[in-house]
């Protein structure tokens, strides 16, 4: 009997170390889900509901008038251009840190995250101390138009906005090209060279398909922070229906502070909410494939 | 010589792996570059790959000097020590990539890649990935890619360190099959003596950059010619008093090198001995080890401490108990040669009129018990 008793109570003991494992594992999850719940979701849905407040024909009507979409257009143009150019810099800047050992590599690869750490309104304000009418690159841009004949302007015009983007989104792929790299070793590429194959067949051949998800990853999460862009580009946009973007047109509806205006500026920002649903719903799906393929 | 590496040296800032290397490889010829970590055999790999230029020196391929001839246009075939193999493509994609940069036509590739994965027996296999493979098959994929353009010289960079042990002993004889069915020159990089040993027709043994010495596995194990090799090949042992042994004498010499299978012990009642009763001497058992298919035993010999491996067929001996002893030979070495010493009083008696180089290399055991 003492044997049994000794029995139960080892059996007891494992059952009350599970219990309170469950229990910690129950509360940190309630924790969790409450607060996504009311940080995140709550206020988010309510942008939805807010932007459908006055009804269907409103809500169409003020995603549609001129500011709105002129601020579209601006906003997928700038996302256009960063992507394509953060994309190419992320290939190459990943590339040269994880093939290439060279001086000062570490000192690059620090310098890459600066976007990270660095309040966007600074980057605006870099941009307007680089390009403005003080600015030491000025003369560089007057110079360029006199000698072209054209006019292009840098502050407070699409090249700034365009710019801006740019500086804030640009470690987003190189960020995560350069633990697919690192990983991937470089093995293959000497085998691959030493049968002969040249720089463009072996990049194509042998480092693109496996930076090929991770990339289309990092575009994603580029494309997402550039369309929500707010700090840096108000420093450097100041014409609303010319050079606003969506995330500066909402602030500017929101704050002409009438009712109708406030609606409208929930209904704009709806878009920027379905747009990030949607780019999560992708992001998901790529970093699983990108992470599935780093197991290989 | 078909391969010829003339006063090669190279070094990477202060450290030199390669010093004043000089060696030859016989066309046809499997040769094993063995050496401790370290000990630059497979920076001469790399060197004669191409992967890696000499900082001195001359390589010569087939009577051509190779050290301004880019790698792939060496002749090679080089299989990697984790293969790198390409791993976004199928078996049949890594075969026919080299023969797709070499812009054969394409029925010919597939006649090529088809020949390949009959050879290494990878039919079934053609459209798996390599993260889908076992670790020899693998190799096998490595082998045949490494094979596809038809080199004259194929180079292996520790082509069995990425396999587990049981299936690596397998995989040797398949490879060796395998190269001489080819009829290809290779040279392999290991660290692993018995894997050298069993694959190899001839070794090249390397230390600290240079070459200590080359010959067939026979003549590496039986007459080392420095102190390194006679110490890494086998399990080995350095004494320095060795003349407290019987029938060695004191010489010249830093110390000697004792292998396991140099030591008899036996019990004193055992016939077969009786004739060299007089050359033994006595030792106790210090320690017995259990190696699976012997017992290693560990006898303390005049204050010296000997290894040697006994039959399990054998009687059995107890920990403390008191054995007779003899030395056959030892090593003697001093700081860059190696001698082959005998033990003097059996070498007087000659016993039972056997040829002594019978006696004393008989593989077919001598003292049978």
């Amino acid at each position: 009997m003492a044997y049994m008793k000794d029995d139960q109570r080892k059996k007891l003991a494992v059952d009350v170390t599970r219990n309170s494992k469950g229990a910690t594992k129950y509360i940190l999850i309630t924790i969790s889900v409450l607060f996504v719940f009311f940080m995140l979701i709550l206020p988010l849905f309510s942008v939805i509901v807010n932007s459908l407040k006055e009804g269907l024909g409103f809500y169409l009507e003020a995603i549609s008038t001129e500011y709105v979409l002129a601020a579209l257009g601006v906003t997928i143009l700038a996302t256009v251009i960063t992507v394509i150019v953060n994309t190419f810099f992320g290939i190459v800047a990943s590339w040269a840190l994880t093939k290439f050992t060279f001086k000062g590599k570490q000192f690059i690869a620090t310098l890459i995250d600066i976007p990270f750490s660095i309040s966007p309104v600074i980057a605006g304000l870099a941009y307007i101390m680089t390009f403005g009418r003080s600015g030491w690159a000025k003369p560089v841009v007057d110079w360029i138009n006199d000698m072209l004949g054209t006019d292009i302007k840098i502050v407070f015009a699409i090249p700034g906005v365009v710019l801006a983007t740019i500086f804030v989104t640009f470690p987003f792929i190189s960020r995560e090209l350069i633990p697919v790299l690192n990983a991937q070793g470089t093995d293959e590429e000497e085998a691959a060279a030493l049968m002969g194959a040249k720089g463009w067949t072996i990049f194509k051949r042998i480092t693109f398909p496996h930076i090929k998800w991770a990339l289309v990853y990092g575009v994603i999460l580029c494309t997402a922070r550039a369309l929500g862009e707010f700090g840096a580009v108000n420093a450097l946009s100041k014409t609303r229906g010319e050079t606003f973007t969506l995330p500066l047109e909402i602030d500017a509806l929101y704050l002409a502070g009438s009712a109708d205006s406030i609606t409208a500026s929930f209904a704009v920002s709806s878009i920027l909410v379905i747009i990030a649903v949607i780019v999560l719903i992708l992001r998901n799906i790529f970093e699983h494939k990108s992470k599935a393929n780093r197991e290989v | 010589m078909y391969v010829e590496l003339k006063d090669i040296n190279k070094s990477y800032g202060d450290f030199q792996a390669s010093k004043d290397v000089n060696m030859g490889i016989e066309k046809g010829s499997l040769v094993a570059l063995l050496g401790p970590s370290g000990s630059g055999k497979t920076t001469i790999l790399r060197m004669i790959a191409g992967l890696e230029t000499p900082d001195s020196g001359d390589i010569i391929i087939d009577g051509v000097r190779v050290n301004d001839v880019a790698p792939s246009e060496r002749g090679i075939g080089f299989v990697f020590q984790n293969y790198a193999l390409f791993r976004y493509m199928t078996v049949e994609e890594n075969i026919a990539f080299g023969l797709e940069l070499k812009k054969m036509p394409k029925a010919k590739i597939k006649e090529r890649v088809a020949e390949l994965i009959e050879l290494t027996s990878l039919k079934g296999f053609e459209k798996r990935y390599p993260n889908q493979l076992s670790g020899g098959q693998r190799q096998r994929v490595a082998f045949a890619r490494a094979l596809a353009p038809n080199p004259s010289l194929l180079l292996l960079d520790e082509p069995f360190a990425a396999i587990d042990a049981k299936v690596r002993q397998e995989l040797r004889s398949w490879l060796r099959e395998m190269i001489y069915k080819v009829g290809i020159t290779s040279i392999f990089v290991t660290h692993d003596q018995d894997e050298a040993v069993e694959v190899a027709d001839q070794i090249i043994v390397t230390n600290k950059g240079g070459i200590e010495q080359i010959g067939t596995p026979k003549e590496i194990y039986k007459t080392p010619e420095t102190p390194f090799v006679s110490e890494f090949i086998g399990r080995s042992l350095l004494i320095e008093d060795y003349h407290k042994l019987k029938g060695f004498e004191k010489g010249e010499y830093k110390g000697a090198i004792i292998r396991p299978e140099f030591v008899e012990a036996f019990k004193s009642d055992n016939q077969v001995f009786s004739d060299v009763m007089d050359c033994s001497e006595e030792g106790v058992v210090t320690d017995i080890l259990f190696r699976g298919n012997s017992l290693e035993l560990k006898l303390e010999v005049n204050g010296i401490e000997l290894t040697t491996f006994r039959s399990l067929e054998r009687r059995s001996v107890k920990k403390g108990e008191k054995m007779r002893v003899i030395i056959y030979r030892l090593f003697a070495v001093d700081d860059d040669k190696a001698y082959l010493l005998e033990n003097q009083e059996l070498k007087a008696k000659d016993v039972k009129n056997r040829r002594l180089e019978a006696y004393l290399y008989s593989s077919d055991g001598y003292f049978v018990v």
